[in-house]
């Protein structure tokens, strides 16, 4: 009973971090691009390098709005789910341990990073759509 | 018992996605790179399509279903450590100290099996589910352990190489889920919700793997400090 309690504690918090490290290494591969000045001009981006935490759901909106890719749903999807979680993180913490919560509103940032980031690609997919489109036809 | 349309949904999906990872590997060229990983892959989908035809052929509450699910998930984990070992060898490479993983990991399984061995041996008169379960808990915090003091060097070597980054964590995901749920499992052998989560989590590391595979090249880097929990 006590190895298998043990084990569960154990294996419990190792998992918390395996996936929060995961989640990570996806959101890292965003953190390397800029901005571009249209994207910050349609989503009304300030500062990208202060972004909101509660931006995220917005430009996922946008996002949805743009023709898919087809290579960026499973990343998004991920990415939405951890969102999802550090939100009820964030909430239930805020009182009781303030430094998880304000750690989870930085995490929340990174997605809105990332939903910008997604939302620049697909900007400039739509574009490339158009100008491909605009060929065929002449 | 009988199985209903969603298990078989989550078989199917896992027996795709095991194939997936070995095709996608073959075709970019990788298979011999990550040639463990994609062994323990196709023998994975074999043991899976074996599932199938065992329980269509004996049933799902049969003895021989019983044997062949414990028998054929015991040789998957010595696979596993295979692929575990491989991961370490691409950590240290640049150490040069190959000769003594391999060394650490016959050691390592040589004394697993042996456990395993005495622990069986102890309880061959009564191998019922309960104990079963048990045996695959500690096998699989064996491999809780072994990936966390990889993901450990990990950190401390400053690893950048992505793709091994995801593939190991995928790894420690799966791990984890499983050796706690089959905690869970043995606080709590009436509570059937538990049942669902190993099949579920089976489908995990293929599918993450897929998504490495497909999306993560293998020249792609990252500054690892940014992984580890509570970094900006």
């Amino acid at each position: 009973m006590i190895t298998a309690s043990l084990i569960f504690v154990i294996s419990l918090a190792t998992l918390l971090q395996f996936s929060i490290s995961h989640c990570r290494s996806i959101l890292a591969s965003s953190r390397k691009v800029g901005l571009s000045d249209r994207v910050r001009e349609v989503a009304g981006i300030a500062e990208p390098n202060n972004m909101g935490a509660d931006d995220f759901q917005r430009l996922l909106e946008l996002v949805r709005l743009c023709p898919e890719r087809g290579d960026d749903q499973s990343e998004i999807r991920a990415v939405g789910t951890y969102y999802g979680a550090l939100y009820l993180v964030g909430r239930a913490c805020r009182s009781l341990i303030p430094s998880i919560a304000d750690w989870a509103e930085r995490e929340r940032q990174s997605c809105s990073y990332f939903a910008a980031v997604a939302l620049d690609r697909r900007i400039s997919y739509s574009r490339d759509l158009l100008t491909q489109q605009s060929g065929d036809r002449f | 018992m009988q199985l209903g349309p969603f298990d078989y949904a989550v078989w199917l999906v896992g027996f795709l996605l095991e194939t997936y990872v070995v095709v996608c590997s073959c075709a970019r060229k990788d298979f011999f790179r990550y040639f463990s990983l994609n062994l323990y892959m196709l023998m994975v989908a074999l043991v899976t399509f074996g599932q199938y035809h065992c329980i269509r052929e004996y049933g799902f509450s049969s003895h021989a279903y019983f044997y062949y699910f414990y028998y054929s998930d015991s040789l998957l984990y010595i696979l596993m450590y295979f692929v575990i070992i491989h991961f370490y060898q691409q950590v240290f490479v640049e150490m040069k100290v190959s000769r003594y993983i391999r060394g650490a990991a016959v050691l390592l399984l040589a004394a697993t099996a042996l456990f395993s061995y005495i622990v069986v041996h102890e309880h061959k008169d009564h191998f019922t589910a309960r104990f079963v379960v048990e045996l695959e808990q500690n096998l699989n915090f064996v491999g809780v352990v072994l990936i966390y003091l990889l993901w450990g060097a990990i950190l401390k070597l400053r690893e950048t190489r992505t793709r091994l980054i995801q593939l190991v964590l995928a790894l420690g995901i799966s791990y984890s889920a499983m050796a706690g749920s089959y905690a869970l499992r043995n606080l709590f052998p009436d509570v059937h919700v538990v049942r669902w989560v190993p099949p579920i989590v089976g489908v995990w590391l293929p599918l993450a793997w897929a998504y490495t595979f497909t999306k993560v090249s293998e020249q792609a880097r990252l500054a690892t400090a940014r992984l580890a929990v509570g970094t900006r």
